[in-house]
C-alpha cells in the first residue's frame, strides 16, 4: 500500500506568539488546533483522528483530547522528538487510506522560552534509559551533540565555519519578511563566525532560537479535501527511521535522512532535483548541511559548498529553504521544529508564503525533520507534498 | 590563549541492573567492554544481549585503554567551566562517549591518540575519561 494521493493537508496554522508566559501548554495546543480547523473550513466535530507527541501535557493523547473534548476513532501519540509531526502526517495518511479516520488533527505546542530552556542545559531524559549511565556524567547537551557532528564533518570533508554560516545568512534573509519571527535582522557570514563560540565549532548564530508557540495541521481524505475551498496539497511520499550509535560503531558522517529520503522520493515518484521548495530542520546550521547531503540534494561532503553564496535564498539560489526564517530565526516551539517545517511547505504550495519569498509556481515541496540529537540517537522523517 | 582543563562536578550515573560490574571495575582503574562469544564483536554501551547477533553469550573484557579521538567539542557556555565532550575510538574498534581531560582544551584534535584515566563523580563513582598521550 502507498499513501500517495490518499490524503491531503487541508488546514495549517502557526501560533503567532514566541513568548506566552500567561498561556498554558494545553491552551496553546487548543489554540493552534482551532486555528488549523478554521483554516480548513471545518468544525471541531469533523475531527475523528488526533495525533500528538511528547510536548502534549502528560505526553499522552487523552489529556489534550479531553481538554478539547474530541470524539475520536483513531489516535497516535508516536514521539519522534522534533520530527514527530512529519511522522504524524504520514501516519494520518496511512490511517485515512485504511479507512480508520477521515479528518486527522496534529498539534504541537510548548513554552520553553517562558520556562527558561537552553541548548546548553543537561536535560533529564527520564528513567530506565540504558545509555544514560554511560553518557550523562560527561554532560552531553543539545549543542555539543550537534557540535561533535560538525567537528567530524569539518575533519572528513573540509567544511568550514563560513560555509555553516551561509545557512543562517539564508534563513535571516527570509526572516526579515516574517513579522512574527524572533530574529528579523539580516546577518552576514562575518557576523555569524564572529558571534560567541558556544561549543566548538558552533557559534551562537549557528544555533536555533528558543521559543514558545506551536502549530497544527489537518489531514483529510480526498473527498473531503475537494469539498473545501482551500488549495489542494496532496501527500505523495514519506519516510521515517531512527539512527543511533550502532552498538559502538558510531558513524556521525550521515543522518537517518540517508534512509528516509530514498523511501519518500521513491513513493512520490520524484527526485531531489524536482523539488521546488524544501523545509529542512535547522536546529543548527550543521543539521541543514547534513540533511541536504543525505537527502541527495548534493553529494556527501559537498553540503558546505552547496549552501554557500546564497544558494538557499528564495529568488537567488537553486533550492529555496525555510522561507519563514526557520528555527534559526523564526521559531522553534517546544524545542521541536518539525511542525513549522510542514506549515511553511504548505504555505509555499498554496502560494500563501510572503510575496518576497514565495517560490514561483511551487507545485512540489519537501519537508524533512530530525528528533533527538544527531550526535547520539535521532529520529528522521521526510514528507513530500504536491500542489494539485 | 589556552583553555586549561579545570576539575568539574560530574553527575552520578543512574545505574540499571547489569551495569554494576562496569563501575566496580572503573573504581579499580579498569575500562571494561562487552564482547560477544557468539559473533566475536565488542560493543558499547554494555548490554545483556549482543546488539549485532542478539546472543546472550556476552562477557566483560578489559579494554587496553588506548584509542584516538573520533570527534569532540569544547562546550564554553552554559556551565561553570568549559569542558570537552568526545567520542573516542578504542583500539578494540568501539567508539565511546567520554570527556577529554587534564590538558589544554584548545589543543585537542580529531585523530589524537588518547589514554584512559578516571574521574570521580559527585557520589564517588569512577568514570572513564581520556587524556592525550
Amino acid at each position: 500500500m502507498t499513501i500517495k494521493g490518499k490524503a491531503y493537508i487541508v488546514g495549517a496554522y502557526e501560533h503567532p506568539l514566541r513568548k506566552a508566559p500567561d498561556k498554558s501548554v494545553a491552551q496553546l495546543h487548543a489554540e493552534v488546533a482551532k486555528g488549523a480547523i478554521e483554516d480548513a473550513g471545518l468544525g471541531k466535530d469533523d475531527i475523528d483522528g488526533y495525533f500528538c507527541a511528547g510536548d502534549a501535557p502528560g505526553a499522552n493523547v487523552w489529556s489534550m483530547a479531553n481538554y478539547m473534548n474530541l470524539k475520536l476513532r483513531h489516535v497516535d501519540s508516536t514521539d519522534m522528538g522534533g520530527c514527530s509531526y512529519l511522522v504524524h502526517v504520514a501516519h494520518a495518511a496511512q490511517a485515512i487510506a485504511a479507512g480508520k479516520c477521515n479528518v486527522a488533527l496534529v498539534t504541537l505546542a510548548g513554552r520553553p522560552n517562558s520556562e527558561g530552556s537552553s541548548g546548553t542545559q543537561v536535560r533529564d531524559r527520564g528513567v530506565n534509559l540504558p545509555d544514560a549511565p554511560f553518557e550523562m556524567p560527561y554532560s552531553p547537551v543539545t549543542v555539543n551533540l550537534y557540535a561533535m557532528v560538525a567537528m567530524r564533518h569539518m575533519y572528513e570533508y573540509g567544511t568550514t565555519s563560513e560555509q555553516l554560516a551561509w545557512v543562517k545568512v539564508a534563513a535571516s534573509h527570509h526572516a526579515q519578511y516574517n513579522p512574527n519571527a524572533m530574529l528579523r535582522d539580516v546577518v552576514t557570514v562575518e557576523q555569524v563566525v564572529n558571534s560567541p563560540m558556544i561549543s566548538d565549532p558552533l557559534h551562537r548564530l549557528d544555533c536555533c532560537v528558543v521559543s514558545d508557540g506551536g502549530g497544527a495541521v489537518i489531514v483529510a481524505k480526498p473527498e473531503i479535501a475537494r469539498s473545501l475551498k482551500r488549495p489542494l496539497v496532496k501527500i505523495t511520499g514519506a519516510g521515517e527511521t531512527t539512527k543511533g550509535q550502532m552498538g559502538g560503531k558510531v558513524d556521525l558522517s550521515y543522518s537517518g535522512a540517508r534512509w528516509t529520503g530514498p523511501l519518500a522520493f521513491e513513493e512520490a515518484g520524484v527526485k531531489p532535483s524536482d523539488i521546488k521548495y524544501a523545509s529542512i530542520y535547522d536546529s543548527f546550521t550543521i543539521t541543514v548541511i547534513m540533511q541536504l547531503e543525505d537527502l541527495g540534494f548534493c553529494k556527501k561532503g559537498e553540503g558546505g559548498k552547496f549552501v554557500s553564496d546564497g544558494n538557499l535564498i528564495s529568488g537567488i539560489g537553486k533550492l529555496p529553504f525555510n522561507t519563514d526564517g526557520g528555527g534559526l530565526c523564526n521559531n522553534h516551539p517546544a524545542n521541536r521544529g518539525g511542525m513549522t517545517k510542514i506549515i511553511e511547505a504548505v504555505r509555499q504550495l498554496r502560494g500563501e508564503a510572503h510575496a518576497k519569498v514565495q517560490v514561483p509556481s511551487c507545485d512540489l515541496a519537501l519537508a524533512h525533520g530530525t528528533g533527538g540529537a544527531l550526535g547520539h540517537r535521532h529520529g528522521s522523517a521526510t514528507l513530500i507534498m504536491e500542489r494539485e | 590563549m589556552a583553555t586549561q582543563y579545570q576539575e568539574r562536578k560530574m553527575r552520578d550515573p543512574a545505574l540499571n541492573p547489569g551495569d554494576q560490574p562496569y563501575f566496580d571495575a572503573a573504581k579499580e582503574g579498569k575500562l571494561m567492554l562487552k564482547k560477544c562469544n557468539a559473533c566475536g564483536e565488542h560493543h558499547h554501551y554494555p548490554r545483556a544481549l549482543c546488539p549485532f547477533c542478539f546472543s546472550e553469550k556476552v562477557e566483560w573484557v578489559q579494554a587496553k585503554g588506548t584509542g584516538e579521538i573520533y570527534t569532540y567539542s569544547v562546550t564554553r557556555r552554559g556551565g561553570p567551566t568549559p569542558y570537552c565532550i568526545a567520542y573516542v575510538t578504542l583500539d578494540e574498534g568501539v567508539n565511546m562517549m567520554t570527556n577529554i581531560v587534564d590538558c589544554d582544551l584548545d589543543t585537542i584534535k580529531v585523530g589524537q591518540k588518547v589514554q584512559v584515566a578516571f574521574k570521580q563523580t559527585e557520589g564517588g563513582f569512577a568514570m572513564p575519561v581520556f587524556v592525550p598521550m
